[in-house]
């Protein structure tokens, strides 16, 4: 990808709370979005802070993380709700759509042909074959995510996290219980026994 | 639950309903959408959903299009698109609507308290990802040592995920797997 730069990018002295004085069109944030999305294999997010922050300058780095975190509190797909939120932010509903179109569209345009190309091609030896070592690869990827969350709850010795996330992990992944069901019980536990916590600290 | 009622609208209701209880985003909603799609529904089989796993991770844009793929294979292009809007939708209008709320009374602490709270949920609910989908997909000694080499290259190194695909690919193809 070239390091274009967006027409109206002013080249002032950028300090941390100085931000791109013209808020994106929503043309531009269609196509800003669309190129995050087709630039992330197996996660848009850092493209995303790329783009968003350092790029196009359209948020400083403290802004995009509290917008992040706002959105990995909300269930769903994080980068989709960041999507909805940034582009309403600048441009209300009609920008949280395009910024919204723009993430999902091209790669659901991508993906869609490949679920064709499998559903016709699917059986033949050699495609399973590669299909398998990529999903072993990619399996090996989602562990490496998982146990980079985890390292700041060992580093803080956060007991209390450890034994949440081992419950859910047995509940989940080793008794298949629906989802719905664990979160119900998991979330107001969790919430109980982190605010408790913290009224003594 | 009519099930056999249109297949869309199971899509609808089911990825709509997903969308709201998946927290950490796509990745720790896969238990659900394995439980759903294999044991439930018997939309596919265990490799199948090992296949439409490996082939989201293999194309670009957010994880969440592995329902894309679901989809697809219920109920064709319909369901593609079906299943993709009823994943997204739902939450997408939930944060619109909170990251409005915040916005005109930023200094409640509540965010924050929940946030902690939910962080080690989802953590591990994406840990029980992991672990179906190396029951699924790690049938031989040889998988399983791709799996875990693949694991710690990530985890160790800044390598560009991509290459760890492509090389599980190649070593599929060799018929190492």
């Amino acid at each position: 990808m070239s390091p274009d730069s967006p027409p109206a990018a002013v080249p002032a002295p950028d300090t941390t709370a100085s931000i791109s004085p013209s808020p994106p069109g929503l043309i531009e944030l269609f196509v800003a979005f669309a190129k995050m999305s087709l630039a992330g294999f197996g996660g848009v997010l850092v493209w995303a802070r790329r783009g968003i922050v350092d790029q196009h300058k359209w948020m400083t780095a403290d802004e995009f993380n509290e917008t992040f975190a706002l959105c990995h509190f909300l269930p769903g797909p994080n980068i989709v709700n960041l999507s909805v939120v940034f582009g309403s932010r600048f441009r209300g509903i009609p920008g949280g759509i395009a910024a919204f179109a723009g993430l999902v569209g091209p790669p659901v345009v991508i993906v869609t042909i490949l679920a064709a190309l499998y559903a016709r091609y699917g059986e033949i030896d050699a495609l399973r074959r590669i299909l398998a070592g990529v999903s072993c690869a990619a399996v090996g990827l989602l562990l490496a995510v998982v146990f980079r969350m985890m390292m700041p709850l060992l580093k803080r010795r956060d007991l209390v996290g450890v034994v949440v996330l081992a419950a859910v992990f047995i509940a989940v992944g080793l008794l298949r219980l629906p989802l719905p069901a664990v979160l119900l019980v998991g979330i107001p536990l969790s919430v109980a026994i982190t605010f408790a916590m913290r009224r003594r600290a | 639950m009519n099930s056999d009622a249109n297949p869309i609208w199971t899509l609808a209701w089911t990825f709509g309903l997903m969308s709201l209880f998946a927290v950490g985003g796509a990745n720790s909603a896969v238990p659900e959408m394995h439980r759903v799609a294999v044991d439930v529904q018997h939309w596919m089989t265990d490799k199948q959903f090992a296949d439409i796993f490996a082939i989201s991770q293999l194309s670009p844009g957010p994880n969440v299009l592995i329902v894309t793929l679901i989809g697809y294979s219920v109920a064709g292009v319909a369901g593609a698109l079906v299943a993709t809007l009823a994943m997204c939708g739902p939450t997408a209008v939930l944060a619109y609507y909170v990251s409005r709320l915040l916005a005109r009374s930023s200094h409640s602490r509540w965010p924050a308290i929940i946030q902690a709270a939910l962080v080690p949920l989802s953590i591990g609910l994406m840990g029980a990802s992991g672990l179906i989908l190396a029951l699924t997909s790690d049938r031989t000694w040889a998988a399983a040592l791709i799996t875990a080499t693949s694991a710690v290259l990530a985890f160790v190194t800044r390598l560009n995920p991509l290459w760890m695909l492509l090389a599980g690919g190649c070593l599929g193809f060799a018929g190492i797997i």
